[in-house]
């Protein structure tokens, strides 16, 4: 397609500077698509106002999630971007990969699309960006040829992401990468045909440094931890404290939150009042680590405002062994998924569902005890709804 | 499309990382012992075998072309034997068994324009959102004003010289598909014009009864307009949230005059030292002054600056304001406190102080 060349002042000047630049990444791409982009993109620049539309109901056969529809409002003037619909792809746990894998990426939106990525969208997808309506199809096709897969959008299951976990950090108290290729495949029908009152989302964290934001980004929220004592090196404790970089009283000690640690030449730690915090392990990783009884908290509800406003995930079950298959934790989601999807409202996520219905009679009705690692503190107002057909209060 | 659907196959989901994982993270699975930085943006984890694996990390824009990505897997070749991975922060990490390729890969990465670091008492890259690029419902552009933050704040990411780690985030709505509600510094796309409704188009595009139900204060209410069925809203009741416009494409909020950003401070997701917490409003709203945004710029820049000379070794941004108290945060940034900076929403009370535990200024 003949195509005259646009001026785009405005964003020529996100060219300079010392930080990479998306100017020159959409540059880059020899693609009428991609110079669209740009020309809408120094248009929005222009009357700081987007250009894009609501998607429509575009998608691959039989998915109900994994594409994103999307449509330019100026079509007559970037016809090449009228139609830019957003191809979720499944990455692979970790965000691992090699060379060739990426090649034959590229090579597969090099003929389908627009050329331009993200790696990676918000929820860990690859993100396959400027899509037409007709290509749709045969980017799947060779997509799933290649072994990749679409991930999740609407009311689906979304595309589970994790840490590096076990592959490359000592503080991982679980199998993040394992679980999440785990519960990724034991869920592709909710993963790519929306069941859900809205979107459910799963990241697993190794450790409680929770290095992929699980506690204010997830539904469900599998953070590393462990049960016993921290692991001590006391020769390498002494490195520490003989070396210029580290106070170990005034970095280490007094800023243990709870006040559980004693260092005169010999590192004490007061492990029943340990919370798992991670600082003294965080900045003496060669003389501390976590303990060998290792498994996750499990914590549900966290999201972002829409509706309801934000709210931190909290704690669901205070330890959980974390060993493959995994069953009991299976069968916690799918407890969850039931109650939710049968008595949510719409859009209503799992986090503010248990606001609404309480999460004394969320776990009544999923079948887990409550225990009080799950609240601060007991309530403080009397307004109680005894219910009168149990007999032991 | 016909010939593909033969073979058609669906419901394999991704595929299994291990076939991407170097040997070095194979036999030494689950076995590292400890890890240290060796210089910004270059670790080595040590594992019990005594073997050794060096990440080298350096920034994208997140927007990348498949010209970039090849760049990435050539670079990969003939530094770490073609084995790379993404961090959850957009970086990309190169994964090295020979500690002499590290200083060769960092120049060719620095030749290329992708600065190495982000890793410790660092900024690291900014997670962001798709803003204009994308997006139907952006406040703002994302990739741009990221861009300009980070042209002034890139010595933070290729230096280690904060008190501690410092994670920055945008969001160009209050969807926030970035996690800016638990960041150090969070700059988020606001809206604040009540929806434009299109009386003409919403019977066809949206359903009225869904429409009404989104908004989270009721102020959307059903009517009709010249004996077409369609809305009102009650515009003092309007928080500007944009629930109704993802359910009804009649209801735009975006405004050109109107739109700009809010900037938030001091949350954080770990639990080391302190529990997670979310951000909370400093700047109620700056404009969109595209292409380089300077208020926004600066205003960012002030924050990382008071808060890199002023807190503890250790302390992340929100520690550091929780330890001095909020209204000596407002005094030395030179901040306003406002009427916006109190809430007025649902958990409203609980952030009402009840006690006389405050530092007089």
């Amino acid at each position: 397609m003949s195509q005259k060349e646009r001026k785009t002042p405005l964003v020529d000047e996100l060219e300079k500077g010392p930080w990479p630049s998306f100017v020159k990444e959409i540059k880059s791409v020899d693609n009428p698509k991609a110079k669209d982009l740009l020309g809408v993109l120094e248009r929005s620049y222009q009357d700081k106002i987007g250009h894009w539309k609501h998607g429509g109901l575009v998608g691959v056969m039989g998915y109900g999630g994994g594409v994103i529809g999307r449509y330019n409002d100026l079509p007559d003037e970037y016809p090449n971007v009228a139609e830019f619909h957003t191809l979720r792809v499944n990455q692979p746990s970790g965000w691992f990969y090699t060379s060739d894998v990426l090649r034959k990426l590229c090579d597969i939106w090099e003929e389908h699309g627009s050329g331009i990525t993200n790696m990676h969208g918000s929820t860990g997808d690859i993100i396959f960006l400027g899509c037409s309506t007709e290509e749709l199809e045969p980017t799947f096709a060779a997509l799933t040829e290649l072994g990749f897969d679409l991930g999740g959008s609407g009311s689906c299951m979304r595309t589970p992401s994790c840490c590096a976990g076990m592959a490359r950090c000592e503080w991982a108290c679980y199998d993040t990468m394992g679980l999440t290729h785990d519960l990724t495949m034991e869920y592709q029908d909710e993963l790519h045909r929306p069941p859900f009152p809205y979107k459910f989302k799963f990241k697993m964290a190794g450790c409680p440094n929770d290095c992929v934001a699980s506690v204010a980004r997830a539904d469900l929220s599998i953070i590393g931890t462990w049960r016993d004592e921290i692991q001590i090196d006391q020769e390498a404790v002494r490195e520490y404290a003989n070396s210029s970089e580290l106070n170990v009283l005034e970095d280490v000690v007094e800023r243990c939150p709870t006040g559980c640690m004693r260092y005169n030449g010999q590192l004490e730690i007061d492990d029943e009042n340990c919370v798992k915090c991670m600082h003294c392990i965080n900045v003496m990783p060669k003389a501390l680590a976590p303990g060998k009884e290792r498994g996750a908290t499990i914590l549900i509800g966290s999201k972002a405002p829409i509706i309801g406003g934000a709210l931190l995930s909290s704690v669901l079950v205070p330890f959980l062994e974390m060993e493959p298959p995994y069953e009991d934790l299976k069968e916690l989601i799918e407890a969850i998924w039931d109650l939710w999807a049968e008595h949510g409202k719409n859009r209503e996520r799992v986090g503010e569902f248990i606001q609404r219905v309480g999460l004394g009679n969320f776990c009544d009705e999923i079948g887990l005890d409550v225990a009080p690692e799950m609240v601060i503190q007991p309530r403080t107002n009397p307004y109680i709804f005894y219910e009168m057909d149990t007999a032991d209060y | 499309m016909s010939t593909s659907v033969k073979k058609r196959v669906t419901d394999i989901g991704p595929p299994h990382y291990e076939q991407f994982l170097p040997p070095v993270i194979k036999e030494n699975y689950g076995k590292w012992k400890y890890h240290e930085v060796l210089k910004p943006g270059v670790l080595v984890h040590t594992a019990e075998s005594g073997e050794k694996l060096y990440s080298v990390r350096a920034a994208t824009p997140r927007l990348a072309s498949i010209h970039s990505i090849r760049l990435f897997a050539d670079l990969a070749d003939e530094f770490s034997d073609g084995y790379l991975r993404y961090t959850s922060r957009n970086n990309v990490e190169f994964l090295l068994t020979d500690p002499d390729k590290i200083d060769p890969l960092i120049a060719k990465l620095g030749a290329e324009g992708y600065p190495v670091g982000g890793v410790g008492a660092a900024i690291s890259n900014p997670v962001h959102t798709q803003g204009w690029i994308h997006c139907h419902s952006a406040a703002s552009d994302a990739s741009g004003v990221v861009k300009a933050l980070m042209d002034e704040l890139c010595d933070y990411f290729t230096g280690q010289k904060l008190p501690a780690k410092l994670r920055l985030a945008f969001a160009c709505c209050l969807n926030m598909c970035g996690a800016v509600h638990c960041s150090d510094i969070a700059v988020l796309g606001v809206h604040r014009r009540v929806p434009k409704i299109n009386h003409e188009t919403i019977r066809t595009q949206c359903e009225i009864p869904t429409t009404v139900s989104a908004c989270p204060t009721g102020a959307i209410r059903p009517t009709s307009v010249n004996g077409k069925q369609s809305v009102e809203v009650v515009e003092e009741q309007c928080m500007f949230c944009a629930n109704c416009y993802t359910v009804c494409p009649s209801m735009t909020l975006n405004d050109p005059e109107m739109d700009g950003v809010s900037i938030w401070v001091g949350g954080k997701v770990s639990n080391a030292r302190h529990e997670p917490m979310f951000s909370k409003l400093a700047i109620p709203y700056l404009p969109n002054n595209p292409p380089r945004w300077p208020e926004v710029v600066d205003a960012v820049k002030h924050l990382v600056e008071i808060y890199a000379a002023n807190a503890r070794r250790y302390e992340r941004m929100g520690e550091w304001i929780e330890r001095i108290g909020w209204p000596k945060f407002f005094e030395m940034t030179d901040l306003e406190f406002t009427k916006y900076h109190i809430d007025d929403f649902s958990h409203a009370g609980l952030s009402f102080r009840t006690s006389l535990h405050f530092r007089h200024q």
